[in-house]
């Protein structure tokens, strides 16, 4: 049968002293294959994005009736859109390492001979995947549940806000599950870890937001917030892209 | 140079010595096989040899690089087989071991090879976690051995197989391969007959190295006691 | 440890941790405390007899004195506790480990205290126990919620490397985040409102002086309370080893291992427990190459 008949075959060519010599990949290739098996992973189960996207809108309506509004604006707007944005994100998070923890997935990236922080960048990415998404949704659904004021001419703000707002998330947020997966109350500790770390997001994000949501002419989002958000984002960016590593090893 | 050269490697986990002490020499191409009751530390071994653990103390020199210093250089010289099949459930048997090819930077040739020789190409594109235990182990056999290593490392290889695909696999991780082995084992005398060298493990200690030439079935039956 | 892997048992560098490691801790203790003692028995008296009373706030601003240097102590605490662990990534050497987690676990203790003594500060000066518009002690807030989790996270891991190379990963991720968040909140919170809680900068030479000598009493009393925290676990890991070493020679069958000693195993905590010197016991017997 063919698998017999291909068996000789392999057994000398291990044995042949010439041996084509195998160039492990590169940061880029490495970082291009985790992400493809992440987004693969998360298509076959749909496991987060389908549940974070739900929380959201379900989130709205609870709004609706806790704070007994009709349409909000402002920084009320801005606050619920955040808030709402940030639980969802939470929720992502935990499940971000979970599938690789339970099935030895660290092992066998562990065993390649490729450069270790591309975990952190393809678990990251993909969680800025899962964020974008979200906000696919989100955001239409916050326009069309509460929201008072028209997005029209604020929307290219909003997008900056939000990809800068992402970055931070996915970053703290890559950190954030790495450090929990391997406690015993995972759901729960990355929750408490997370939150405070990113208060600063939520600050700059609501208030770079809260204009964009205004009665009044929508201008474009103050620079400060955006700064903000940028210094965070770089700072934590290098922080947790350096100190990853160590939560792999042993 | 040999392949592996172990001296007074230790590795504890908090308080307890999971490894104590435990030195050997194994020259390349040849077939080391580890007993030791439960607990032994036969799989942490393992380990600190594929680089997943590091050392404590002592000195570990596998494929001639230093651990844990120079683990970089090693690791794609290495094959592990342990417990775990380390494939994602939900993934086909195909997509993981594609995934982990481009870990390696090994072509899709060879996956279609590998899968091929364990009899699962007919099967490959299903998730995994559809498949038998058998069927998974052979695939994990497939993963272990893509990336052609130097090395095998193999925890009970032939745990869930049965006799057929113990012949299938036997070429790539047989005696046969030509290349350096690690085993683990269970089984004295099927264990034995493969052997060029014996350890014996009991609570992380050495209790026998010899060359298999040396060692009695008896021997290895004591160990379990 | 990790440096055996270079240098073989019995090398100079183990010989001198095991020299070391006996009395590292303990030193300088009692005159420590003195000082300690002393320095804040003369800011005490500074406070209630030296310095001016304030024209506003009366009496109850004399709470300045304890509430703010317990705060600038809790956050340089957080900050040294992320250096610390910044050293035990560096280095592998767990004692820096046991020393950054009794900074973080003396500085959230101090930050409770600041929160208190800002919160009593808040309602003796305003009428409320809370006040959003003090940028500093809302900061100090979420950065109190944050080390907070520090001990559950520890608590929750349990293989002690493992434990330890956690741990640290967070306390540089915070200790990096103490200042960061500072920024942000002062920069969100209106500036409407007085800074009295803060500023030092424009206090009367009085007033200053006291505030000085507080601080230091304060530094001391840190740094003091840390050396006795730091030595009591030191000593328990000592005679943990110097038990298991007992066990050992009385011939228990160290098969057993784990459960062979429940009935003596200490309810388990967040606290790191490990320390070069329980590797010490294989020195002690002499075994080679351990």
């Amino acid at each position: 049968m063919s698998a017999r008949a291909e068996a000789p075959a392999l057994g000398e060519r291990a044995e042949q002293p010439a041996r084509t010599p195998v160039r492990p990949p590169g940061l880029a290739a490495t970082v291009n294959a985790l992400l493809r098996k992440e987004l693969l992973v998360e298509l076959r189960t749909l496991e987060s994005v389908p549940g974070m996207s739900l929380f959201a809108v379900t989130t709205f309506v609870v709004f609706h009736f806790a704070l007994n509004r009709n349409s909000v604006e402002g920084d009320l707007a801005a606050g619920i859109l955040w808030v709402t944005l940030l639980f969802a994100a939470i929720l992502g998070v935990n499940r971000l390492f979970v599938a690789d923890a339970e099935e030895g997935g660290f092992d066998g990236f562990l065993l390649a001979p490729v450069d270790r922080s591309a975990m952190f960048l393809a678990k990251a990415l993909a969680l800025l995947a899962y964020l974008a998404v979200l906000e696919l949704v989100a955001v239409p659904a916050f326009a069309l549940l509460l929201l008072g004021p028209s997005l029209g001419q604020s929307l290219p703000g909003l997008l900056a806000v939000l990809a800068l707002g992402d970055l931070g998330v996915a970053v703290i947020g890559t950190l954030v599950a790495a450090l929990a997966v391997r406690t015993r109350a995972r759901d729960l500790l990355g929750a408490l870890l997370a939150l405070p770390l990113l208060v600063p997001v939520v600050i700059g994000g609501a208030r770079a937001t809260a204009p964009l949501f205004s009665l009044t002419h929508a201008t474009g989002p103050p620079g400060r917030w955006l700064l903000t958000l940028g210094l965070y984002d770089l700072v934590f960016g290098l922080i947790a892209f350096a100190l990853f590593d160590f939560l792999l090893e042993d | 140079m040999p392949a592996l050269l172990l001296e007074g490697l230790a590795r504890h986990f908090g308080e307890r010595e999971a490894l104590s002490d435990v030195s050997l020499s194994l020259a390349e191409g040849q077939t080391l096989v580890v007993f030791g009751p439960n607990g032994a530390g036969k799989s942490t071994l393992l380990r600190v040899l594929a680089t997943l653990l590091r050392p404590h103390e002592g000195h570990v020199r596998v494929l001639g690089s230093a651990l844990p210093q120079e683990a970089w250089a090693v690791r794609g010289r290495i094959g592990l087989l342990g417990h775990e099949p380390l494939l994602y459930r939900q993934l086909s048997a195909r997509e993981n071991l594609r995934f982990h090819a481009r870990l390696h930077g090994v072509g899709e040739a060879r996956v279609e090879e590998l899968l091929e020789a364990v009899a699962m190409a007919g099967r490959a594109s299903e998730p995994v976690r559809t498949l038998s235990r058998g069927m998974v182990q052979r695939v994990a056999v497939a993963r272990a051995v893509l990336h052609d290593p130097e090395l095998l490392l193999l925890d009970e290889p032939y745990a869930n197989l049965d006799p057929a695909a113990v012949e299938l696999v036997r070429p790539l991780i047989g005696a046969a391969c030509g290349h350096t082995r690690v085993i683990c084992s269970h089984d004295p005398s099927g264990g034995l007959a493969e052997a060029d060298m014996v350890l014996g493990l009991r609570d992380g200690r050495v209790s026998l190295v010899a060359g298999a030439g040396d060692v009695e079935s008896d021997a290895i039956a004591e160990l379990y006691r | 440890m990790e440096s055996s892997s270079r240098h073989p048992a019995g090398s100079s560098d183990t010989k001198h941790r095991r020299g070391g490691a006996l009395d590292s801790y303990g030193k300088g203790l009692p005159a420590l405390s003195i000082a300690t003692v002393v320095v804040i028995t003369i800011a005490l008296a500074l406070v209630f007899f030296y310095a001016p009373l304030e024209a506003e706030q009366g009496f109850l601003q004399k709470i300045f004195y304890v509430h703010v240097p317990l705060a600038i102590i809790a956050l340089c605490g957080f900050v040294i506790g992320g250096v610390f662990a910044a050293l035990h990534l560096r280095t592998r050497d767990s004692r820096w480990d046991m020393r950054s987690y009794v900074a973080i676990h003396m500085s959230l203790i101090f930050g409770v205290g600041a929160l208190i003594t800002g919160s009593i500060w808040a309602k003796g000066s305003w009428g409320h126990w809370w006040v959003w518009s003090e940028p500093t002690l809302v900061s100090f807030l979420i950065v109190f919620l944050l080390y907070a989790t520090y001990q559950p996270l520890r608590f929750a891991i349990e293989d002690p490397e493992s434990q330890a190379r956690y741990a640290s990963v967070f306390a540089i991720t915070a200790g990096a985040f103490v200042p960061l968040n500072f920024i942000a909140v002062r920069l969100s919170t209106a500036y409407l409102h007085p800074r009295v809680l803060g500023s030092t900068s424009n206090l009367p030479p009085r007033m200053a002086f006291t505030f000085l000598v507080s601080l230091l009493g304060m530094s001391l009393l840190f740094v003091t309370l840390c050396k006795f925290e730091l030595t009591a676990k030191h000593v328990r890991a000592q005679l943990r080893a110097l038990r298991r070493l007992t066990d050992a020679r009385a011939g228990a069958h160290s098969s057993a291992g784990w459960a062979g000693e429940a009935p003596r195993r200490r309810p388990r905590s967040a606290a790191p427990t490990q320390l070069p010197a329980t590797r010490m016991s294989a020195h002690i017997t002499g075994r080679p190459g351990s």
